[in-house]
């Protein structure tokens, strides 16, 4: 709801300021006066998380590139010597390792979010396709950080996934020849990767700036689904959503220090303290657990190309849902039996991030295959359908109504 | 159409400012295009990349029944001394039901004299799905190699035989230099 400047400068820089580059303003009507819908809850302060990951990555990772060496033969001795001897190196390399991971779990809480209560319907199909590209790009940036401390699984993961690229029918090898900068995972592949893995924070933070400011044209969805019709339905970002977000930051960090100084390498992969070795590739290779799903989609399909495609695939229906959900109706609170389907798409999401960790082989395999199926379904089949033949609940008159009566929809007048 | 004036509306014909407004277009196109390419092809292997690309190897050291890897433009090649058995595996495979046929001698490269050695097999150790390094000395279900990443199983010709790999071990080019040593590249 981009409604009139509320902004009144009060002192003479500020007046001065206001005139020549109206930063204050920005920020005092996008974070202070911004009206909100009363009603958020807490799958709403994943934004402001988010935000606050990217942030941590860049510090903690501007910091390890003061001491880290982009060489395949200095390269893991480097990363060792950080956690060991610069002073509190480890700090912040477990800060930034197991950052991605958190980054990663409030993406993907942030996305499911979305699902759920339909941010991604008209008015919001732009921020939610810019959504997306910022996936994609902390994909591409977390795989790329994952190469550099050049251990084994680091080196095996690079090979793997840039094979991908030789599935592609004529050229796949030319271009897989061209991302490697050689015949092989190797030197010029670590320093390339490092230097994007530098650039695309950066650029991950211009689209970012791009989403809010999309968001703050039509505003904020909320779990009721409902628009904003009159001042009733909001309340002032600040303080009623500074205070929430920061109480929500606060048990995040809780979770992300439990991590980082109880359980600093349970999310990564003990083969990893194994320098790269380019003539053997570990027993059972899996990649980050963010990655899992993926990797479950793409080892379900026999074929080579089929398999390459039904993953990246994965990720291209979620562009194109906008349009592939039929139903007007927002928030699947109202909507009986696309909640079903959809507590089910969770469930196999779960059982596809499972299958990934584990041989495609017998149970494992199946179940993996059955999920693909079903995330496939959910988006090309029961989306679209039940958007013409479901009965939706009714629905509050206002979002102010249904913070009064709990959600449910107000009694309805006697018909 | 005699004294039309440019720009009026229905009949407008293309002018001259229309015909340099188009040139001049594919004339920033076509040169953003050919700016663009020193920007990617510098990715390529470069000189000092490309001049890296042989090895010699000497194969009289190895035991029948087992293999070495060496690495060759930073990949592993297999170099196996395959028994009598295993030749004979290889041979006795009905071409046409492979996945990616060839027949066992297609895959090797003779001598100078000209002669085979079926004995001596010569291949990239790289799973052609997507890259892994296979496991050997008869690992898998065809007795040849095995890929611990998702589950590829080549025959004793490096043949793909079962899983999600399309194709069979590539080849290298080598040659014999003499009867005990061969170069790859
Ligand atoms: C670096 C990653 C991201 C950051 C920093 C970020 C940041 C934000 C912020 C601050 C908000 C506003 C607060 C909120 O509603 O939670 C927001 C809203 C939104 N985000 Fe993201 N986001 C990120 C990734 C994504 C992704 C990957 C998607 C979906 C694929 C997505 C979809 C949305 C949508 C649809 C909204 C509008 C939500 C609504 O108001 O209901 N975001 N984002
Ligand atoms: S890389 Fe060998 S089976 Fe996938």
């Amino acid at each position: 709801m981009a409604g009139p400047s509320t902004y009144e400068p009060k002192s003479g820089i500020e007046r001065w300021m206001d005139s020549r580059l109206p930063l204050i303003r920005l920020g005092y009507d996008s974070m202070v006066d911004y009206p909100t819908p009363r009603n958020l809850n807490y799958w709403w302060t994943f934004g402001g998380i988010l935000t606050l990951c990217l942030v941590i990555q860049i510090v903690t990772g501007v910091v390890l590139g003061m001491h880290y060496v982009a060489h395949v033969d200095m390269a893991f001795d480097s990363v060792q010597r950080i956690r060991r001897d610069v002073n509190y190196g480890w700090l912040i390399q477990y800060i930034h390792a197991n950052g991605a991971s958190m980054f990663f779990l409030a993406v993907y809480l942030h996305i499911f979010r979305g699902l759920y209560y339909g941010s991604y319907k008209p008015p919001r199909e732009v921020i939610w396709i810019l959504g997306v590209v910022i996936l994609l790009l902390m994909m591409a940036t977390a795989f790329m950080g994952y190469v550099l401390p050049w251990g084994q699984m680091s080196f095996w993961g690079a090979v793997v996934i840039t094979n991908f690229f030789t599935a592609i029918p004529l050229v796949g090898d030319a271009i897989t020849t061209l991302l490697w900068g050689g015949f092989s995972v190797g030197n010029p592949t670590l320093n390339r990767f490092y230097s994007l893995h530098y650039l695309l924070p950066f650029v991950i933070f211009g689209v970012v700036a791009l989403h809010i400011w999309a968001l703050h044209v039509p505003g904020n969805n909320n779990p009721a689904g409902l628009s904003v019709k009159s001042r009733a339905d909001t309340v002032p970002f600040h303080p009623y959503y500074t205070v929430k977000d920061g109480f929500a930051i606060i048990l995040f960090l809780i979770l992300f220090s439990v991590f980082v100084f109880y359980l600093p390498d349970a999310l990564g992969h003990a083969d990893n303290y194994i320098p790269a070795d380019p003539l053997k590739t570990p027993e059972h290779i899996v990649p980050e657990w963010y990655f899992l799903p993926f990797y479950a989609i793409l080892r379900s399909i026999p074929n080579k190309l089929m398999g390459v495609l039904a993953m990246f695939g994965s990720i291209g229906v979620l562009v194109a849902l906008p349009w592939l959900d039929t139903s007007k109706v927002r928030s699947m609170r109202y909507r009986p039996t696309a909640r079903w389907c959809f507590i089910i798409f969770v469930i196999a999401c779960l059982a596809l991030g499972y299958a990934g960790a584990h041989n495609p082989e017998g149970i494992n395999l199946w179940m993996g295959r059955a999920a693909t199926l079903y995330y496939f379904v959910y988006f090309l089949l029961l989306l679209p359908i039940l958007g013409l033949v479901e009965k939706p609940k009714p629905r509050p008159a206002s979002i102010a109504d249904s913070v009064k009566s709990h959600g449910e929809p107000a009694a309805t007048p006697a018909e | 159409m005699s004294d039309a004036t440019a720009g009026q509306i229905g009949d407008q014909e293309p002018t001259r400012r229309d015909f340099i407004h188009i040139a001049a277009g594919a004339a920033v196109v076509g040169g953003g295009v050919l700016a663009l390419w020193p920007f990617i092809d510098q990715m390529n292997p470069a000189a000092d990349t490309l001049a890296l690309s042989t090895t010699e190897v000497d194969i009289s050291q190895i035991p029948v029944g087992s293999q070495i890897t060496v690495s060759w433009r930073g990949k592993p090649v297999f170099i196996r001394h395959r028994t009598e058995e295993e030749i004979a595996e290889a041979n006795a495979v009905d071409v046409s039901s492979l996945r990616d046929p060839q027949t066992d001698d297609e895959r090797l490269v003779p001598d100078p004299e000209g002669a085979l050695r079926p004995e001596i097999l010569v291949m990239e150790g790289v799973c052609t799905h997507f890259g892994c390094v296979p496991l050997g000395d008869g690992a898998g279900p065809f007795d040849g190699w095995f890929c611990p990443c998702h589950g590829s199983a080549y025959d004793t010709s490096g043949r793909i035989r079962q899983g999600p790999a399309p194709l069979n071990l590539p080849v290298p080019p080598y040659a014999y230099l003499s009867d005990n040593v061969i170069r790859i590249g």
